[in-house]
Order: C-alpha cells, then sequence, then structure tokens
C-alpha cells in the first residue's frame, strides 16, 4: 500500500469527488494559483480549471456565506479555510445560515457543503494563530464535524463528507500535513460517528483525535515500558460521536484520560468525560482525567507554548493517576 | 411615471389583489400578535406592498430567486404561499411552512424559490450571493434578487458579497428596501450618504434608484436591471425608497417619528396609488374593488381559522428537520 | 385510619434494629406510651415505646427480623380495617431486611455458593442476600471521629458482586479511595467478618467435616465492625508501651479493701490514674474533627467490657475529680448493665479516652483500635512477676505489668503520648505523686 502525506491523502479526496460529481467545487483563499496555503490543493486548479478551483478574496464571511447559500440550490462546496482561526469570521454563516437552514424551513433545505482547513496550535505563532476550536463548531446541532489525525482517515472521512448532505466541519491540524501513512490506491469511505482503536489496551482507555492522537500513542509505548498496556481510541468523528466504542473501552479497563489539545473549558473533551462519568459510573475505579491545553492563549516562546499544551509526560502522569501507581 | 395603458387588467388586478392580500394579512396579523396568538418578533410589512408585489411580478421563480430577511410575509405572500401555511407557522402549528419552526421571521419556500426568511441582518446577503454563484455556475439564465433592510448596508456581509458578485460576475441583484429606518434608527444618523446605489460603484457595479412607492415603477425598473443580471452577468445595487407605516417590530411604538411624517406617506400609498391609476385607467370599479376586498378579508380570515385549527407539533418533532 | 409503624433510631448511631420479642400481638390494643416491642441496636436492647394508638392490626418484621429506621414494622389502626393499600405500599418499601414473620428456618443454608450469589430457595437465604448486599454501600453521614468510606464506583460494585462489606477494606487509591485492586487483594480481616459469601467445602474421603456456619453480620457486630475499621483506617494509629512495676497500686488497693466494705476493682484506680494523667496532660483528651480538634472539658473515660455477645464500653463520667471509690461504684452498675444489655445509649457514647484490660486473660500486651470520638486507647496487659532493677541497684523481683497506649497521631504527636505515658507510669509506680 502506498504510503502519502496528509495532503496528498485530502487532495486525493477532493480530486476523486470533484471528477466524480460536477457540483463540486473549492473555494478559499490560495487554494487556486498558489496550490494552497499549505499545498493541500495542488494541481487542482489545473486540473478542474477557474470555474471549479476559485481563488477568494480574504473575506471568509463573504465566500463562505457564498457557498452556504450555492450548496443551498444544489451545489457542493468545499470551502477551505486557510486556518480556523480566520473561520471565525465566518462563524455566522456557519452558525446561523449553514447549521440553521434545514430547521428554519422545517425540513425544506438542505446544506451539502464541507468546511475544512487547519486547526489547532502550530509552531511559534502566537495566541491568534494557534488555536484548536472545535468547541466552536460540535457545540451546534445542525453540523458534523470530523477530526481525523492520519491520511487514512483523512481521505476516507472527506469523501463521506463531499458525499454529505449536511454541513460538515472538517479540522485538520497545519503539523500533520507533512505526516505519512498508508492510504489504498482502491477506493473507499469512512462512515461518520465510528471511532477507530488505534491500539489495543487492557488497562486503560486513553481517549484523543487529530493530531494528539500520535502523542498519545508515543505515551502508551512509555507506558507499555511501565507495564501499562492502554487502549487508544481515536474519536475521528466528533459530532456524530461514537459513544459505544468509548463506553466499551472504558467498561474494559476501568478507567479514562482524555487528551484534548483544546482549552478545558466546554470542550470536546470535557464533555467525553462527563459522557463517561455518567455512562461508565459504575464501571470508574478512578475520576476520569482530562489532559488538556493550559487555560492560557497560546504565547510564543517554544518553551512556554510547548508546555500550555499536552505531552507524553503530561498523559503518563494523568494514568499513573487513574491506575494509582504514582 | 409609467403608462399604466400597456398592461392588461388581469396583471393589474393580480398584483392590486396581492398587494392587498398583504396589506390586509398584515392587520390582521397585528391582530393576532396583540391576542398573542403570535409570539416573539414580529415585523410588518404594510406600507411597502409594491416592493415584493412588483419585484416578484418582474422576474420567474421556475428559474430565478428571492431571498430577504426577517421582514418577510410580504415577500412570502407575493411568491404565493399559501396565507394559512404563514399564519400557521406565526401560531407554531405543524402545519406552518417551517412546520412551527420558525415563526414569523422565517418563512421559507424551496419549491417557490423563496428561500426565506433570514433573521441576521444581512446574513441572507452572501447566500445570496452563493445562490446567483449557482446560476452562473450553471449558466442557468436565472437571477436572484436579494432583499434586505436599510439596516443591512453597514454590515461587513454586504460589501463582501458585492465584491465577489463583481470579480465573478453574478447575476445577483441587490435591492435595499430603504424604510428610512434601522430598526429605530434613522438612516442619516447611521450612514454617511442616504442613497445607497452608489455603493455599488466602489465595487466596479451599477446602482439605481427605484421609487418603492409604485409598483409599476418597482415592476419596471427591477424587470429592466434583472434582465441585465441574467444575460450580461452583471450585478446591481438599488436603493428602492419605501416607508413602513408600522414600528420596526411589533413592540416598537415607533415614537422617533412623525405623524405628518407618517401621514405624508401615506398620501402616496402604494395600494391607493395604483388602485386610482386602475380607476383612472378604466379597468377597474370601486365595485370591484370591493369585492376583492371583500374576497381577501375572508382569504385572510380562512388563513387565521386554519391556523386555529391546525395542530401543535409533537414533541418529537423537535428533533427533525436538523440533518438530511 | 391505619398507620404504618416505622422502626426509629433508638441510640444514636443505630441504622438498623433487630426485633427481640414483640410485647403485642395482633389485635391487640395499643396507646400512646406502651411498649410494643424490644428491639436489639448496635449497642444493646431498648423497648420500643409506641408513639402511636389504635389496635396492633398486622406485625410485619417479626422476631429476629430485622428492619432499618424508617422502614415499617408493624401496621396500627382502627379493628377490621381493609389494608390491602397499605400492604402494598409497605411491601414496595421493597424492606431490604425485613425478617421473616414466621420462626426463623435454620440458621443457614448447608451449600453457600461461592459467587455471585445466586437465589436461594430458603427466605433466610434471600433475606442474608439482600442484607449482604446492601452492606457495601457507604454509611449515609459521618460519623464523629471518623469520615465517609470513600470508593470507587467499580470498587462499590465489585464489592457488592463479592458480597464484601467496604468498611472492612482497606483503601490504598487517593486519599484512601477504595479501588479496584483492593477488592480484588482483600482477603478478609482476622476474625472479623469480612467476605461473607461462603466457601463450598470439599468434603473428600470419608471421615465428616462439619459445615461451614455463616453468621450473619447484625446489629452490634456490624457497629462494631464498622466503627473500628473506620477509626482502623482513617485514624493513624502509632503505639507506645511501658512497663509499670505494680507493687505500690497493689498495696494501696490491698490498703483500701481492708478499710472499708465492698471491695474495689483495680479497673477503679486504673481509670483514676488515667483521669489524673489527662488532667496534667489535656491534650489527649481531645476529639479530631477535620477543621479543628475538640479538647474535652470533661473526662470520660470507657472501659471495654465483654458483655458475651460482642464488646461494649460503658463510660465513666467526668473522672478528673472524683476517687475510687466513687468511680467504682459507677463502674459495678455499668458492668452489670452491661452484661444484662440494659446499657442505654447515653451510658455507652462518647468516651473522650478508653481502657482496654485484657491482664484477666493472661495477655502480656497488646495494641488496641480507638474508640472514636477518643483519639487514644489504652491496652493494659496481665501484671507479672519480673526482675527489676531498684532505685538502690538492688535486683528483686515485682509484678510488673505492660501497658500500650494508641494515639490517633493527627490529635497526638509522639512526644505528647510519651509524655502522658511517662506520667502515667509515674503515678502508678508512686501513688503519692496523686498529690503534687
Amino acid at each position: 500500500m502506498p504510503e502519502i502525506q496528509m495532503r496528498e491523502a485530502i487532495r486525493q479526496a477532493m480530486d476523486e469527488e470533484m471528477e466524480r460529481d460536477e457540483n463540486v467545487f473549492l473555494l478559499g483563499e490560495e487554494v487556486g494559483q498558489y496550490n494552497g496555503a499549505y499545498k493541500v490543493s495542488k494541481g487542482l486548479l489545473d486540473k478542474y480549471g477557474e470555474r471549479r478551483v476559485k481563488d477568494t478574496p480574504i473575506a471568509e464571511l463573504g465566500f463562505t456565506g457564498l457557498a452556504v447559500g450555492a450548496a443551498t440550490v444544489g451545489l457542493r462546496p468545499i470551502v477551505e479555510w486557510m486556518t480556523f482561526n480566520f473561520a471565525l469570521l465566518a462563524l455566522d454563516q456557519v452558525v446561523n445560515n449553514a447549521a440553521k437552514m434545514r430547521h428554519m424551513s422545517g425540513g425544506q433545505m438542505k446544506v451539502p457543503i464541507v468546511f475544512r482547513g487547519a486547526n489547532g496550535p502550530a509552531e511559534y505563532l502566537s495566541s491568534q494563530h494557534s488555536q484548536a476550536l472545535q468547541s466552536y463548531f460540535v457545540h451546534v446541532p445542525g453540523l458534523k464535524v470530523i477530526a481525523p489525525s492520519t491520511p487514512y482517515d483523512a481521505k476516507g472521512l472527506l469523501k463521506t463528507a463531499i458525499r454529505d448532505d449536511n454541513p460538515v466541519v472538517m479540522m485538520e491540524s497545519e503539523m500533520t500535513y507533512g505526516l505519512t501513512g498508508e492510504v489504498p490506491e482502491e477506493e473507499y469511505l469512512i462512515p461518520f460517528g465510528k471511532a477507530d482503536i488505534k491500539r489495543k489496551g487492557k488497562d486503560v482507555t486513553l481517549i484523543s483525535y487529530s493530531k494528539p492522537v500520535h502523542m498519545v500513542l508515543r505515551a502508551a509505548e512509555r507506558l507499555a515500558e511501565m507495564g501499562i498496556e492502554a487502549e487508544v481510541v481515536d474519536l475521528r468523528s466528533l459530532r456524530p460521536l461514537d459513544e459505544e466504542t468509548i463506553y466499551a473501552s472504558v467498561r474494559k479497563t476501568n478507567r479514562a484520560v482524555i487528551v484534548d489539545e483544546s482549552w478545558p473549558m466546554a470542550s470536546v473533551g470535557s464533555h467525553v468525560a462527563w459522557l463517561v462519568s455518567r455512562n461508565c459510573f459504575d464501571d470508574l475505579d478512578a475520576p476520569v482525567e482530562l489532559v488538556s491545553s493550559e487555560d492560557v492563549p497560546m504565547p510564543y516562546n517554544h518553551t512556554l507554548e510547548l508546555a500550555v499544551q499536552p505531552t507524553v509526560e503530561k498523559i503518563v502522569d494523568a494514568v499513573k493517576r487513574v491506575t494509582y501507581k504514582e | 411615471m409609467s403608462d399604466i395603458k400597456k398592461y392588461d387588467s388581469e396583471f393589474l388586478m393580480k398584483a392590486l389583489r396581492d398587494m392587498v392580500l398583504i396589506r390586509r394579512f398584515e392587520e390582521k396579523t397585528a391582530q393576532m400578535y396583540g391576542l398573542r396568538k403570535i409570539g416573539g418578533f414580529l415585523h410588518l410589512y404594510n406600507g411597502q406592498e409594491a416592493v415584493a408585489v412588483g419585484a416578484v411580478a418582474a422576474i420567474d421563480l421556475k428559474t430565478d430567486y428571492i431571498l430577504t430577511s426577517y421582514r418577510d410575509h410580504g415577500h412570502a405572500l407575493a411568491v404565493g404561499m399559501s396565507p394559512g401555511s404563514i399564519m400557521a407557522e406565526m401560531f407554531g402549528k405543524i402545519t406552518g411552512c417551517a412546520r412551527g419552526k420558525g415563526g414569523s421571521m422565517h418563512m421559507f419556500d424551496v419549491e417557490r424559490h423563496f428561500l426565506g426568511g433570514n433573521g441576521i441582518v444581512g446574513a441572507q446577503i452572501p447566500m445570496a450571493t452563493g445562490v446567483a454563484f449557482k446560476q452562473a455556475y450553471l449558466k442557468d439564465g436565472g437571477v436572484t434578487l436579494c432583499f434586505f433592510g436599510d439596516g443591512a448596508i453597514h454590515q461587513g456581509a454586504f460589501h463582501e458579497s458585492l465584491n465577489l458578485a463583481k470579480i465573478w460576475k453574478l447575476p445577483a441583484v441587490y435591492i435595499v428596501e430603504n424604510n428610512q429606518f434601522g430598526m429605530g434608527t434613522a438612516v442619516n444618523r447611521v450612514s454617511g450618504i442616504e442613497d445607497f446605489h452608489v455603493k455599488a460603484e466602489g465595487y466596479g457595479l451599477q446602482g439605481k434608484i427605484i421609487n418603492g412607492m409604485d409598483f409599476l415603477d418597482v415592476y419596471e425598473g427591477l424587470r429592466e436591471v434583472a434582465q441585465d443580471a441574467r444575460q450580461n452577468g452583471n450585478a446591481w445595487v438599488i436603493d428602492l425608497k419605501t416607508y413602513r407605516y408600522k414600528g420596526h417590530s411589533a413592540s416598537d411604538p415607533a415614537k422617533y417619528r412623525t405623524k405628518d411624517e407618517l401621514e405624508s406617506y401615506k398620501q402616496q400609498d402604494p395600494i391607493v396609488q395604483l388602485k386610482s391609476r386602475m380607476i383612472d385607467a378604466g379597468v377597474l370599479s370601486e365595485e370591484q374593488y370591493r369585492k376583492l376586498d371583500d374576497e381577501v378579508k375572508e382569504e385572510v380570515q380562512a388563513a387565521v381559522d386554519f391556523a386555529e385549527k391546525s395542530e401543535e407539533p409533537a414533541l418529537h418533532t423537535m428533533y427533525e428537520d436538523i440533518l438530511a | 385510619m391505619a398507620e404504618k409503624v416505622p422502626m426509629t433510631a433508638l441510640s444514636p448511631t443505630m441504622e438498623e434494629g433487630t426485633i427481640i420479642s414483640w410485647n403485642k400481638k395482633e389485635g391487640d390494643t395499643v396507646a400512646a406510651g406502651d411498649v410494643l416491642c424490644e428491639v436489639e441496636t448496635d449497642k444493646t436492647s431498648v423497648e420500643y415505646e409506641s408513639s402511636q394508638e389504635g389496635t396492633l392490626l398486622r406485625i410485619i418484621v417479626g422476631v429476629d427480623g430485622s428492619a432499618s429506621v424508617g422502614q415499617t414494622i408493624a401496621i396500627i389502626g382502627e379493628k377490621d380495617e381493609d389494608l390491602s393499600g397499605i400492604l402494598s405500599e409497605v411491601e414496595a418499601e421493597g424492606s431490604a431486611s425485613a425478617g421473616p414473620v414466621k420462626e426463623e428456618p435454620a440458621p443457614s443454608a448447608p451449600e453457600a455458593p461461592a459467587s455471585p450469589a445466586p437465589r436461594e430457595s430458603s427466605e433466610s437465604g434471600e433475606t442474608k442476600n439482600e442484607e449482604t448486599k446492601a452492606a457495601p454501600l457507604p454509611p449515609k453521614e459521618d460519623s464523629p471521629g471518623g469520615s465517609r468510606i470513600k470508593a470507587s464506583p467499580l470498587a462499590v460494585k465489585l464489592a457488592a458482586e463479592r458480597n464484601i462489606n467496604l468498611s472492612l477494606v482497606k483503601g490504598t487509591g487517593t486519599g484512601g479511595r477504595i479501588i479496584q485492586r483492593d477488592i480484588e487483594e482483600f482477603r478478609g480481616v482476622p476474625g472479623g467478618a469480612g467476605a461473607v459469601g461462603g466457601t463450598v467445602t470439599g468434603g473428600a474421603g470419608g471421615s465428616a467435616v462439619p459445615a461451614d456456619q455463616e453468621i450473619p453480620v447484625t446489629g452490634k457486630r456490624a457497629v462494631i465492625a464498622k466503627r473500628l475499621s473506620e477509626s482502623m483506617y482513617t485514624a493513624p494509629h502509632y503505639y507506645l508501651t511501658t512497663s509499670v512495676v505494680m507493687e505500690k497500686v497493689v498495696e494501696a488497693r490491698k490498703l483500701l479493701n481492708e478499710s472499708a466494705s465492698g471491695k474495689v476493682s483495680l479497673n477503679a484506680f486504673f481509670i483514676r490514674f488515667v483521669a489524673e494523667a489527662i488532667k496534667r496532660h489535656p491534650g489527649i483528651n481531645a476529639t479530631w474533627r477535620g477543621e479543628t480538634i475538640l479538647q474535652h472539658g470533661s473526662i470520660d473515660i470507657g472501659l471495654a467490657v465483654d458483655a458475651g455477645n460482642g464488646l461494649i464500653t460503658p463510660v465513666v463520667r467526668n473522672c478528673g475529680n472524683r476517687g475510687v471509690r466513687d468511680i467504682e461504684t459507677d463502674l459495678v452498675d455499668l458492668i452489670e448493665k452491661a452484661r444484662t444489655g440494659k446499657l442505654k445509649p447515653e451510658e455507652y457514647s462518647d468516651a473522650t479516652f478508653t481502657i482496654s484490660n485484657l491482664g484477666s486473660f493472661g495477655v502480656e500486651e497488646f495494641t488496641a483500635i480507638i474508640n472514636p470520638p477518643g483519639s487514644a486507647i489504652l491496652a493494659l496487659g496481665a501484671g507479672k512477676p519480673t526482675p527489676v532493677v531498684r532505685g538502690d541497684g538492688s535486683i528483686g523481683a515485682a509484678t510488673v505489668m505492660k501497658m500500650t497506649l494508641s494515639c490517633d497521631h493527627r490529635v497526638i504527636d509522639g512526644a505528647a503520648g510519651g509524655r502522658f505515658l511517662r506520667e502515667l507510669q509515674l503515678l502508678m509506680e508512686e501513688p503519692a505523686r496523686l498529690l503534687f
């Protein structure tokens, strides 16, 4: 099976779906001539032309709203936000229009649209450009939200997203665009709402998604050296959320550590912690732990910015707490 | 002033009837609001009837689309939605056009190409631009009319949309229903200019002022720009001067303007004007008008009765219509 | 109108009581104040006085049946009333530990299953299962000097499955939380009622093996188990042992007993000496309350007494300024009541210091578990002839007793405990020191 980069996997998904369906088009800042700020859309302008690969002005609210409108009348836009930090400018169109049109019209409308781009902390970017903003989107009924960690998952999930008749937000990570992984040549789709067990274990369940999954897997190796077999659940899809896989794992291991690079308050992690506490209460041998970013804006200084985020050490410490191995 | 004699009586009668229907419907709606049959925000269209009716007459909803703001009853009736489904929606009943989920601000009829009913000031403008994008993308010859109030002019969404419409040559007509007040604030207190068609110029588009108190002016004016938009991919900004008789919403006593001002606009009432011109032209008698008015009143009462008799939505419907 | 007669709390710590006898039978007229039945509480047996009037229509909890506080034990009303409504309400209480009305059947099922206990055919079996199932739940309220049992939800579930009483399990998790590991490693407490899910005895070969006996943990036994394990696992104990040459105490007692009618016990002397030592070291007479330490004004000394069916600790109040004879009068009365189960709650509660004397069993020395709300307990062994070096350097034989003080380190530091014990030792070896 060929090993390809994350950016290539995403590009393949868009390419295949654009080829399959004429109504699919891509718009965003620098997606065309520049081949994408992170080179995710490389070659698509050449292949599909100006009609279907649209370089936009820097006007997130406008081009996002335009895409929402186009989706309500039958097109299937892919909106690339250069990063989710800038998507905040378009939040009104996502929350008040994309997520609400079907509801407000009593089921008359549908909004088949994909919003995607880079989310989460990168490096040396300070507080406006290093934010994990998934809470803003998962909070909203009427949206679907996915956050893949591997090229394989990204391609399969994005193809599903483009075919979905609902607004789907795909949160990628700048730091993983260069990450390689096996992706089959034949076509495949990954359904939403299915978590993936990235590592089997019996002693503790580590729940994560997106970029931090790789750190969690490293932590699991460290834990294995200490004799603790961690099970790693990659949520992949945040809304809908695969609660059953989470519960099945926690009921087996009796302890859960959630790793989420968002801020701790009202996050995916805190929500999952609540779900586990509520639904696995009698199976828990320790309080659910949440390893999140510190509750501060991201500093520029590299030592500080690393200290703000989850680390292998923080994860290992949390596991020690829930296994009473302190 | 355009020559009324160019138009056949059927066309004029329909326009008159639609305008009277909106007026009577809104009067009844205000009453139902007072009786607490309708809750929430209620934005009435009295006085602006010529705009919606003239605009709908100017386009073909088989290919064309209309989007508007929360002051949407007039457009909903003008595109031909049944008064019953609109009233029932405001009553929150399951028979409402949005199954009781939208209310006054969110009238939709996708089949009739009426895409709402948006409650966020200016939020429909980029969406309408996207609808026009689809028309350009598929080259289907359609045009999109996007209505909004003068209050929305200063939203970034408006300006970003104009630019996109220009660079991608989108068949969009941006229509400011300039009723002189953004909620309770007079236009001249929040805007450097009072004629908004000039906003077009900054984006390389064309603009135009249209008298919104006259049905034929609206009809002819919008027909011309819609044609240009659909044929040449030129987007337009129309400053359509109109006046709302009522407050911004049902909870607004409209103390920020004088009775004299309101009266002076009522002299130019679009219904009175069209009616008298039709009588002058010999296509309408007082008798016929009374009959038309009576029929409309009956139709509006029937809408209220329908809404009254309709069922409340079942609780489980709260989980429906969220995802496709 | 028929009314339910609820079990009420007949002692400060009672959560459940067992009916020893019914003084009224169904159909009898009951006036307010009449004794309805006799109830064994966690500490003693108490008469249940009715506060309701009417005819005793139905006894719900029969003799030897137990009921938790609030649970219906009988129904009082007017003769010939229809009870179907109220009876279904009573049934709905889910009477977890309601005893059988009829005569108690055989004490235990011959083959108790290992795990997890399925339904047994006899009613007593069901009763027992439900009791043990309920047992692991943490107590509802904080008991004085102790704290709530903290256990992970999983541990609670596992303990219930395995019929393990959580109060006997030592928690090794954060803050003493009982966790899965603690349940899995739990092997029961020697002599205590630990894992009560019986085992099947493999009766190999010809010789008859006596069947295991399963003794339900109820009333007093359960309270002893709970309170002492709470004490053991929440109060950090440490132990100080010293020896006392008993000659002068023995002499003093002899002197007194010769000069007066009626004998004064050694225990009265011990109480007297301890009270004096406490007066000189009042920090010993204290209670741990989490946020504060309560130093008691009154010196209330409990004496552990074997009441036949379990330990009880009658308390001699305000010993600070009382002579041995006075103390002895109280002791005689209290011990008699203890042995006949007649102690009232106020006579056995709230000792600020406790003495446990196992000398009569020949025990040389031992360590005792602190009896809350006190923060220290003195364990006395048997006096034994021992060679001693006297003050003048000569060697001789003397009766020497070993005594061990258990202290709650949260309240009493080692040095404070040491000073107290030294004081006590000096007082006992030279009673004249009582004067100065």
